[in-house]
């Protein structure tokens, strides 16, 4: 027997983040069932799942790079319309550029490998509306030294950085507008062990400085355990659990979470 | 009765090469062009006595334009006297009765490859840009269908970036021609290859500019009194060459766009870029009345 | 005497699927607990004291029954508040404090302590700090390194002094004076004392409840339940 949670009494501010009801289909294959996620201000939500769970397309929904079959998505933002997936193309874009920053796996997926690192930052910011040479220097110096990358190489393309380095760039392109959400899609996987917890050091600290509110998503539950305050655990694009992250660790409730758990190193 | 108390006796109906047909979707698509200042209309590009990459597409656009009371200029890089643009300005002639003319004042009609003449243009004249590549984003989008959506979304932030990256890269902007503007403050346009030295010409200026790229099959214009901007950072301000201090050789003229003519000691001489311009000045000289007009720079800058 | 916590009718099961076994933890367990009242909870080992200050924290889930607890603005029932109602708890209201310190690299052990105070909006929170590292008996020269480095015994120094540095409405301890030297244990039990006069209620499980003889007012005595039952997944 399983109690139900009530909704949030102490908290009395709005969910920052909050889908309901998405369903993605990408033919017969229902990537995503019926998911509803809400993620409060300066919170760490993490998602865990296998490969196919769905939780890469519901983190490339909350980027509206895609668009769902059915569902409601809103971010608790001054002038944004109810549902996010109504935006048009440009606004889109713009809502995007502003209030979102996403950190892929694959730095090709977030970066202009042939432009310079400072450059790829500076982008953010000229989309933004900023027409200021020395702002857009600086503001992107902050950016990239707030991600820890050495300013010495910050002229240099990604193409000639090791893999860590581009994604701090990555990190520096994401919150060099301060943005209110920060999107992580395994951004450690395939780095070397030591590089990988360099950079989760980096983005623990960002979080802590900053409060971004931030969603993660790994296969790897030693990240999750590190970022998240809560996790939500998905399976065959269903939400099978979610609750504070130690509690999911170490009182898992579902037999997937069990087995996951079980199966960590 | 005869054939030819039934028939007129036969008179030139068309003129301009083009036929009416051709000419009447050019006259559309140009009026679009005017309709949205910057905004590249695709057109169906005829074939002309002329290969492409030439200034066939300036070319149709003059056709269009062409009447036979028309006085009409040709010019190829500042110069009337060049093969290309005898051989252009002797066709247009030809085949619509227009008179032929060198003087940038008198001509009702210019046409001209990399170069705005130096003499102001007024209400009454059409001055025609052959353009080889007129999209402006070809350099960071090589999509073209991509290109059209981030004209459509005002998203130049990649063209920025380009400009952000010369900057860093060589201390300021290294672009020399096409140098990107954006008219009428909405869409981004390369201003065929002109130097940045004939960029605010364009800007609010009495005539109507055509840029037509025949190979590419795309016009666009600058209507007159609109705003053509050189995209610059507000603390990294646009530029023109610095021709200032520059004197021409030939005609004494100082203050203009030059064309450098390297030595064989190495060093360089300077001669106008703009022929008919110098043509007036040694006349002047030579004793003959100064028939030089107001000119849009004075010493090297621009007298808006 | 406020009343801070009243568990009422705890039941908790852990459910095994791959077993397909649940083992029972605990049936209807009621006690309560009130400001300034030490609560010690007794058992053999593997009765489920852990557990059952895991499950007032959060980390376990609680089955059935109720974790009334007891706030300014009213009760909020632990057992079913939402996730962010906890985490906002455990912040400021709730302190648990356990044998395991978890660093993370490149923080100094007195930035460690200090994070609290920065949470709770305390201006210039490292004096502060410092003085609690004192207190536990961390040497001055390790205040600015990473507590990652450090041997068991000076890690959970930190790791009381971080717990301890607020008070807190309710604290739970979990055996914090295992691997304390004399020094620290009687700088712990100090610092109990201190904020058991300032009113925190406290539930403790201790190796050695001589330790904290002194400061029990109650003691809670956990029964083992030995049957396995079967359940259908």
């Amino acid at each position: 027997m399983t109690l139900h949670r009530l909704a949030p009494r102490i908290v009395t501010a709005n969910p920052l983040l909050t889908l309901s009801g998405v369903t993605r289909r990408f033919g017969t294959l229902t990537a995503l069932d019926e998911v509803s996620v809400e993620v409060f201000p300066g919170e760490v939500l993490g998602i865990v799942g296998e490969s196919g769970s769905g939780k890469s397309t519901l983190l490339r929904l909350m980027n509206l790079e895609d668009a769902p079959d059915a569902g409601v998505y809103s971010l608790n933002l001054p002038q944004t319309p109810g549902n996010l997936f109504a935006l048009d193309r440009f606004d889109r874009r713009m809502l995007c550029a502003l209030h979102i920053g996403i950190v892929y796996q694959n730095p090709h997926l977030g970066l202009r490998m042939g432009h310079s690192s400072s450059g790829n930052v500076a982008e953010r910011l000229l989309i933004a509306g900023e027409r200021r040479f020395s702002v857009l220097r600086g503001k992107g110096q902050q950016a990239l030294e707030a991600s820890e990358f050495p300013l010495e190489r910050m002229d240099s393309p990604p193409s000639e950085l090791s893999g860590g380095m581009q994604q701090r760039v990555q990190l520096a392109k994401a919150i060099a507008l301060e943005p209110a959400l920060l999107l992580l899609d395994e951004p450690t996987t395939g780095l070397d062990v030591s590089v990988q917890a360099a950079v989760l050091d980096t983005l623990k600290g960002l979080q802590r400085d900053r409060r971004i509110t931030i969603v993660i998503v790994s296969h790897d539950l030693g990240v999750i355990r590190v970022m998240a305050d809560r996790v939500m655990v998905m399976r065959h694009g269903r939400v099978v659990e979610q609750g504070l992250s130690d509690q999911v660790f170490q009182d898992p409730q579902h037999p997937y979470s069990q087995q996951l758990v079980q199966a960590k190193l | 009765m005869t054939l030819a108390k039934l028939t007129r006796t036969w008179a030139p109906m068309a003129y301009g090469f083009l036929d009416g047909q051709a000419k009447r979707e050019m006259r559309r698509k140009m009026l679009k062009a005017i309709a949205v200042p910057g905004c590249q209309m695709p057109y169906a590009s005829r074939e002309v006595p002329m290969a492409r990459g030439w200034g066939t597409g300036g070319l149709q656009v003059t056709l269009t334009l062409i009447q036979p009371e028309d006085r009409v200029k040709v010019i190829d890089q500042g110069a009337d006297d060049s093969v290309n643009a005898a051989s252009i300005r002797r066709f247009l002639a030809r085949v619509s009765g227009a008179a032929e003319t060198w003087d940038t004042q008198d001509a009702s009609l210019i046409q001209s490859r990399h170069r705005v003449p130096e003499e102001r243009l007024g209400a009454d004249q059409i001055l025609i840009l052959q353009v080889p590549n007129p999209e402006p984003l070809r350099g960071v989008e090589p999509n073209m269908s991509t290109a059209r959506q981030m004209h459509a979304d005002a998203d130049y932030g990649r063209l920025w970036l380009t400009l952000y990256e010369q900057i860093v890269r060589s201390g300021r902007i290294m672009q020399g021609a096409a140098y990107p503007a954006l008219v009428n403050g909405r869409h981004v346009m390369t201003p065929s290859p002109i130097p940045r030295w004939d960029v605010e010409k364009l800007h609010m200026a009495q005539h109507l500019t055509f840029l037509s790229a025949g190979r590419e099959k795309r016009l666009h214009a600058v209507p007159p009194f609109t705003s053509v901007t050189p995209l610059a950072f507000d603390d990294v301000p646009f530029k023109v060459e610095a021709h200032g201090s520059l004197t021409c050789h030939r005609s004494g003229i100082t203050g203009q766009f030059m064309n450098e003519l390297p030595q064989s000691d190495g060093g360089a001489l300077y001669e106008v870029s703009d022929s008919h311009l110098g043509i007036k000045a040694i006349r002047a000289r030579d004793g003959e009345p100064d028939t030089t007009g107001p000119t849009w720079y004075q010493d090297g800058s621009f007298r808006s | 005497m406020t009343r801070v916590l009243t568990a009422e009718a705890l039941t908790k099961n852990f459910v095994l699927h791959h077993l397909s076994q649940s083992l029972p933890a605990f049936r209807d367990l009621s006690f309560t607990v009130d400001a300034g009242e030490f609560l010690l909870l007794r058992g053999p080992n593997g009765v489920g004291k852990s557990t059952l200050l895991r499950m007032i924290w959060r980390s376990y889930l609680v089955d059935a029954g109720h974790l009334w607890f007891e706030r300014p603005d009213g009760v909020i029932d632990l057992a079913r508040a939402a996730d962010v109602d906890i985490a906002v708890l455990r912040r400021g209201e709730i302190g648990f404090v356990t044998q395991f310190l978890i660093a993370r690299p490149r923080v100094s052990a007195e930035e460690v302590v200090a994070e609290p105070l920065r949470q709770a909006g305390i201006a210039d929170p490292l004096p502060r700090a410092r003085a609690a590292l004192e207190t536990f008996g961390v040497r001055p020269d390790l205040w600015r390194a990473c507590p990652a480095t450090f041997s068991g015994g000076e890690q959970q120094k930190v790791n009381l002094a971080r717990a301890l540095i607020l008070p807190m409405r309710l604290l739970l301890l979990d055996e914090p004076t295992a691997s304390l030297d004399a020094g620290a244990r009687k700088a712990l039990l100090a610092r109990l004392a201190d904020l058991k006069s300032q009113g925190v209620a406290m539930i403790g499980v201790f190796h050695h409840p001589g330790d904290v003889a002194h400061l029990i007012d109650r003691e809670l005595t956990l029964k083992p339940m030995t049957e396995l039952s079967n359940v259908a997944v």
